[in-house]
C-alpha cells in the first residue's frame, strides 16, 4: 500500500460531514494526490482510435486540450440529450431533496460535498442549464447555471472519476436519477477529449487487441490454466483437462481475466474448473473456455457506449464461431451489468444460439431466453437444488462467512438470492451484515467502474470504508473472518481494504467455496482446502 | 449562501406589490384578473407538453431499470415482483406506488458516525412524511377549489370539501355562508408542509448546500399562495360569490370583473398564475418527469426480452480472423485450435519461432 496513505484511525478522525462555508461554486477544483488517477497512455488511446492521444498529466496546469474543445464538450452533450431520454431527464427534474446526498460510499468516506451524488449531478447540470435552457441563459448563476470553463472541466475528472457508477443513490431517490448514468455520459464526454485514466484506457486496449484486460496472449492464458491444473492435483489428486476454444462444445464460459491472474481470484478460476470436472465426470458436461473471448469484464463501459460495444462483441462472436448452444458466465460485478442490461441490444439478436437449458438438470433457463447468457450462480444453484451436486459444507467450517452484495449484480440485475442459496449449500457459518448495508442497499468496495489503481489509494479506502465497516460489524459480533463476493474487481479489491480497516477477513469467490466443498469422485482424502489451508476437522479424520 | 433564499424572497415580495399595487392603486384588475391568468394557462398547457414532448423524442436506446430486488430467475426463488418488475403491470404497480406514495423515498436513511468509528443508517422518515403531506394536501387544496371552476359543484368535490373540512359547522350551506368558516385541513397541511421544507433546506446543512435560489422560489410562492388564501378565508373575508363570479367567467370564456373584490384575492390570483407560468421551465416539471424515468417505469426483464436501440450502429471491432493472424504461431505452440493453418511456405520452413517476433508487429 501507498506509503503516504493516511492511517485507518486518522482518516477516521479526519472525516469532517460539516459544510463547506463557501458557495459550491466558489470552491476551486483541488486535484489532490491519492484521490486519482493517472492519465491514459497515448498509446492505448491509439490502439482504440480515440481521439487526442497525447501524454498529459492531471497536476499540469495544460492539460493538451484541443483548441475547440468546449465546441466539442457542446456538440457531445447535446448529442448524449437526444440519444439518451434518461440523460435529458436527470439534467431536467431533479429537485434537490437531499435523500442522496449520504447515500454515497465516497461521500460517506471523505466528507468532501461533491461527493453528495446530486452535487455531482450539478457539475454537469449547471453547464446545461447554462447551454440548453432558457431560464438558466436569463438567470445565469441565480438559476444554477454556470459556463463551461476549464477549472470545470477539471473538476468533472476529478469527481466523475470518484464515483464508481454503483446506482446505490438511485434506489434512494424519489425520480430514480441514477447517477452512475450521468457518470456514464459524463465519462463519455471526457474522452472525446482524450481525458481518461489510465487504468481503464490500458485494460480497454489490452482487451480489444489480446481479448483480455490483462493483455494476456492466448498461449500465456493457456499457460496460466495449466498452473492451476498442477494447483488442484496437489490438493484434489485430480487430473483435469480444460478444453480451449473447443468448436463444437455445448457451452462457452467467459469469465473475468482477473480471475486467472491474481489471489484470491485464481482460487474462484479453480473452483469453476473443479465443478466443470465433477460435471464433466458424472454427467458429461461440455464446456469449453475461450481465448479471444477471454474477458468477461468490460472497462469499455467506464469509457464509452461504443467501447463498452466494441469489447462484447467478442462474447457473441465467438459463441457463434465455436457453435456453442449458449454461454455461460463467470462471477463479475459490471459484466454483468453489460450482459443483463445491454449486450442483446447492442450485439444480438443471438438468435444462433438456443434458449439456455441446463444439461444436468433439465431446467430452462427462462429468464434468459433472450440474451442467451446464464450467470453461473443461477447454474449452481439449480444443480444444487436438484441434488446433482455431492457436497460436504464442514470442508469450509474454518471460515465464518458474509456475503458482499456487488453493486452491479445487486442493483443492475437483482441477484440476490442465489449466491446466498448456494452459500448456504456449501459452507455451515453464514451471516448476513445489517439491512441497510446488504442486498439492493449494499455499498460499493469503493473502487468499482476502473478506479482500482494503486496510485489512488485514499480513494480506494474511503470509499470502501461503508463497507469495510459493515463487515467489521459481523467481524466482532459473528466472528466473521471470510467475506464472499461475486465480483472480480472485488476479489481483487476487498482484500486491501480488509486489510486497512478489519485486518483479520480474507475474502473468496462463491465458487471457491463450493469448490472446496464438492465431493469429487476419485478424488484424494481432502486436508487442505484449495488455498493449502489445513481443514482441522480432516486432520482428525486422517488420524483414526 | 444567503442570496439564494433572499433574492427568491425579494421576487415573490416583489410580485405581491406588483398585484397589490396594481390592483389597489393602478385599477388593473382586467390585467391580473382576466390576461395574465389566461397567460399562464397557455405558457403552463403548452410548455408543459413541450417539455414532455422534448423527453418523449430523446431515444431509450437500453433498458437500464434499478433494480431494488430479487429478480425473476429460477422457479423456486421468490422474486420481488414490484421491485424488479418484469411484466407490464408489475412496471405499473412499481410506478402506481412511486407517484402515489413516494415509495423510493419511504426508503430513506440517515447515515451517521457513532463513537467516532461506527457507520450507522436509520430510518428517516420525516423527508418522506413532509413531502409526500405536501402533495396531497396541494392536490386536495386544487380539487378542492374546482368548485369556483363548476357551477353546479359536483358531488365529488362537494363530498371532499366535507371531509377536508369536517370541523365546519354549516357543511353544504350556501357557498356565502356567514359566522365562522370550517376550517381546511389540507391549507394547514400545505403550509405547514412548506413550512418543514423550507425550514429543512435552511437548517439541514447538507441540504442547505445544494439547494439553488430555483429551490426557494417555488416554496416561497405557494407559501404566498396558501397564506393568501388563507387570509382570505379567515380573515379579509373575500366575497365569494363575486370571487366566483370571476372565476366562472375564466371557465366560460366571457370574462368579467365582478365589483367587491380586494386586492389580497389578485395577489392570490397572480401568485397561481406566476406558479402556472414558472412550472414548464423549472424542477416542478419533475411531475412529468417522474412518469418518464427510465429508470423507474421499464421491465427488468432484459435477458428475456431484447431491447431495440433505434440508433444502435455498427462498430469497429477485433474480429477473431484478425486476433489469430495476431497469435497463430503462438497458438499453434502451445496446442490451441486454430481456424486457418499458416503459409505452406512457413511451415515448410517449420522457423515458426524465428519468425514469431515478425508476426507480433
Amino acid at each position: 500500500m501507498a506509503d503516504d496513505l493516511p492511517k485507518s484511525n486518522e482518516l477516521l478522525t479526519a472525516l469532517d460531514y460539516g459544510p463547506s462555508p463557501k458557495d459550491w461554486m466558489d470552491t476551486p477544483i483541488d486535484i489532490r494526490k491519492g484521490m486519482y488517477c493517472y492519465a491514459g497512455n497515448p498509446k492505448s488511446l491509439e490502439t482504440l482510435g480515440a481521439p487526442n492521444a497525447r501524454q498529459w498529466n492531471p497536476l499540469d496546469e495544460d492539460w493538451k486540450l484541443p483548441e475547440n474543445w468546449k465546441e466539442i464538450i457542446y456538440e457531445g452533450f447535446r448529442e448524449r440529450l437526444e440519444r439518451f431520454r434518461t440523460f435529458k431527464i436527470f439534467m431536467d427534474i431533479c429537485v434537490r431533496c437531499g435523500a442522496c446526498a449520504d447515500k454515497c460510499h465516497f461521500f460517506i468516506g471523505t466528507g468532501d460535498p461533491k461527493n453528495m451524488p446530486v452535487l455531482r449531478a450539478e457539475l454537469l447540470r449547471s453547464v446545461y442549464r447554462n447551454d440548453f435552457t432558457k431560464a438558466g441563459k436569463i438567470l445565469g448563476r441565480l438559476g444554477g447555471a454556470r459556463p463551461m470553463t476549464i477549472d470545470v472541466l477539471k473538476e468533472w475528472w476529478y469527481y466523475l472519476f470518484q464515483c464508481s457508477e454503483c446506482r446505490r443513490c438511485s434506489v434512494f431517490c424519489p425520480y430514480g436519477i441514477d447517477t452512475a448514468e450521468i457518470t456514464i455520459m459524463g465519462r463519455e464526454l471526457l474522452n472525446l477529449l482524450g481525458l481518461n485514466i489510465d487504468w481503464i484506457a490500458t485494460p480497454v486496449s489490452n482487451c480489444y487487441r489480446t481479448g483480455n484486460h490483462l493483455g494476456i496472449q492466448p498461449h500465456a492464458f493457456k499457460d496460466m490454466m495449466e498452473f492451476f491444473v498442477e494447483d488442484i492435483e496437489e490438493v484434489t489428486g485430480l487430473q483435469l483437462e480444460p478444453q480451449f476454444n473447443k468448436k463444437g462444445a455445448e457451452i462457452l464460459f467467459i469469465t473475468p481475466s482477473g480471475d486467472v491472474f491474481a489471489d484470491p481470484g485464481t482460487y474462484t478460476c479453480m473452483g469453476y474448473m473443479l465443478l466443470f470436472h465433477y460435471l464433466k465426470e458424472k454427467y458429461g458436461f461440455d464446456v469449453t473456455w475461450s481465448t479471444y473471448a477471454s474477458e468477461g469484464g468490460n472497462f469499455g463501459f467506464f469509457t464509452s457506449h461504443e467501447t463498452m460495444k466494441r469489447l462484447n462483441s467478442k462474447m457473441y462472436a465467438e459463441a457463434k464461431r465455436l457453435g456453442v448452444k449458449w454461454i455461460l458466465g463467470g462471477e463479475c460485478g459490471h459484466m454483468w451489468r453489460v450482459i443483463h442490461q445491454y449486450m442483446d441490444t447492442m450485439n444480438g439478436p443471438a438468435d444462433f444460439l438456443e434458449e439456455p437449458v441446463s444439461p444436468i438438470t433439465g431446467t430452462k433457463f427462462e429468464n434468459a431466453k433472450s440474451t442467451k447468457m446464464v450467470h453461473i450462480a443461477e447454474f449452481t444453484a439449480d444443480l444444487i437444488k436438484h441434488n446433482k451436486l455431492e457436497l460436504d459444507p464442514s470442508r469450509n467450517d474454518n471460515k465464518v462467512i458474509t456475503f458482499h452484495d456487488s453493486c452491479n449484480p445487486a442493483r443492475g440485475m437483482g441477484l440476490l438470492d442465489e449466491p446466498r442459496y448456494v452459500i448456504q449449500n456449501v459452507c455451515n457459518h453464514f451471516y448476513d451484515m445489517p439491512a441497510n448495508t446488504i442486498r439492493e442497499q449494499t455499498f460499493c468496495c469503493g473502487s468499482g467502474s476502473g478506479l482500482n489503481a494503486g496510485e489512488d489509494m485514499e480513494l480506494r479506502m474511503t470509499g470502501g470504508l461503508p463497507r469495510a465497516n459493515a463487515v467489521k460489524h459481523v467481524h466482532e459480533t459473528k466472528g466473521v473472518n471470510m467475506l464472499a463476493t461475486i465480483c472480480a474487481i472485488d476479489r481483487a479489491v476487498l482484500p486491501a481494504l480488509m486489510e486497512y480497516w478489519v485486518p483479520d477477513v480474507d475474502v473468496t469467490g462463491l465458487h471457491e467455496l463450493v469448490a472446496n466443498a464438492l465431493v469429487q469422485p476419485g478424488e484424494a482424502k481432502r486436508t487442505t482446502d484449495l488455498r493449502g489451508e489445513p481443514l482441522p476437522g480432516m486432520e482428525e479424520d486422517a488420524d483414526e | 449562501m444567503n442570496y439564494k433564499y433572499i433574492s427568491s424572497l425579494i421576487a415573490v415580495i416583489v410580485l405581491f406589490l406588483i398585484a397589490y399595487v396594481g390592483v389597489e392603486a393602478g385599477g388593473l384588475q382586467v390585467v391580473f384578473g382576466i390576461v395574465l391568468p389566461y397567460v399562464a394557462v397557455i405558457i403552463f398547457v403548452a410548455g408543459f407538453i413541450y417539455r414532455v414532448m422534448g423527453w418523449a423524442q430523446s431515444a431509450v436506446p437500453f433498458r437500464i431499470p434499478t433494480t431494488c430486488g430479487q429478480q425473476k430467475s429460477l422457479p423456486w426463488i421468490k422474486p420481488n415482483k414490484i421491485d424488479n418488475p418484469s411484466t407490464t403491470g408489475a412496471v405499473v404497480a412499481r410506478m402506481f406506488l412511486e407517484i402515489v406514495f413516494f415509495r423510493s423515498l419511504f426508503r430513506n436513511t440517515r447515515m451517521s458516525l457513532k463513537e467516532g468509528n461506527r457507520l450507522s443508517y436509520n430510518l428517516e422518515i420525516f423527508l418522506w412524511v413532509g413531502s409526500l403531506a405536501f402533495h396531497w394536501a396541494f392536490l386536495t387544496v386544487i380539487i378542492r377549489h374546482l368548485r369556483f371552476f363548476t357551477e353546479p359543484v359536483p358531488m365529488a368535490i362537494q363530498l371532499l370539501e366535507k371531509v377536508d373540512g369536517f370541523f365546519r359547522i354549516e357543511v353544504l350551506y350556501d357557498l356565502a355562508q356567514v359566522g365562522l368558516p370550517g376550517v381546511y385541513l389540507s391549507g394547514l397541511a400545505l403550509l405547514a408542509a412548506v413550512t418543514y421544507l423550507f425550514a429543512r433546506r435552511l437548517f439541514i446543512s447538507k441540504v442547505k448546500y445544494i439547494s439553488l435560489a430555483a429551490d426557494f422560489f417555488p416554496l416561497f410562492l405557494i407559501f404566498g399562495i396558501a397564506f393568501t388564501g388563507i387570509m382570505m378565508r379567515y380573515f379579509t373575508k373575500v366575497n365569494i360569490v363575486a370571487a366566483k363570479e370571476l372565476t366562472m367567467g375564466l371557465v366560460t370564456f366571457h370574462p368579467t370583473i365582478p365589483e367587491g373584490i380586494g386586492g389580497v384575492f389578485y395577489v392570490h390570483l397572480f401568485f397561481v398564475s406566476v406558479l402556472l407560468a414558472y412550472f414548464p421551465f423549472s424542477k416542478l416539471m419533475h411531475l412529468g418527469g417522474v412518469f418518464m424515468s427510465p429508470t423507474r417505469n421499464m421491465t427488468a426483464n432484459t435477458r428475456e426480452v431484447r431491447h431495440v436501440n433505434p440508433w444502435n450502429y455498427p462498430v469497429h471491432v477485433h474480429t477473431y480472423e484478425e486476433y489469430e493472424d495476431d497469435f497463430r504461431e503462438k497458438m499453434i505452440e502451445a496446442g490451441l485450435p486454430v481456424d486457418k493453418q499458416p503459409e505452406p511456405v512457413e511451415s515448410e520452413v517449420e522457423a515458426s519461432e524465428d519468425k514469431a517476433p515478425e508476426e507480433k508487429e
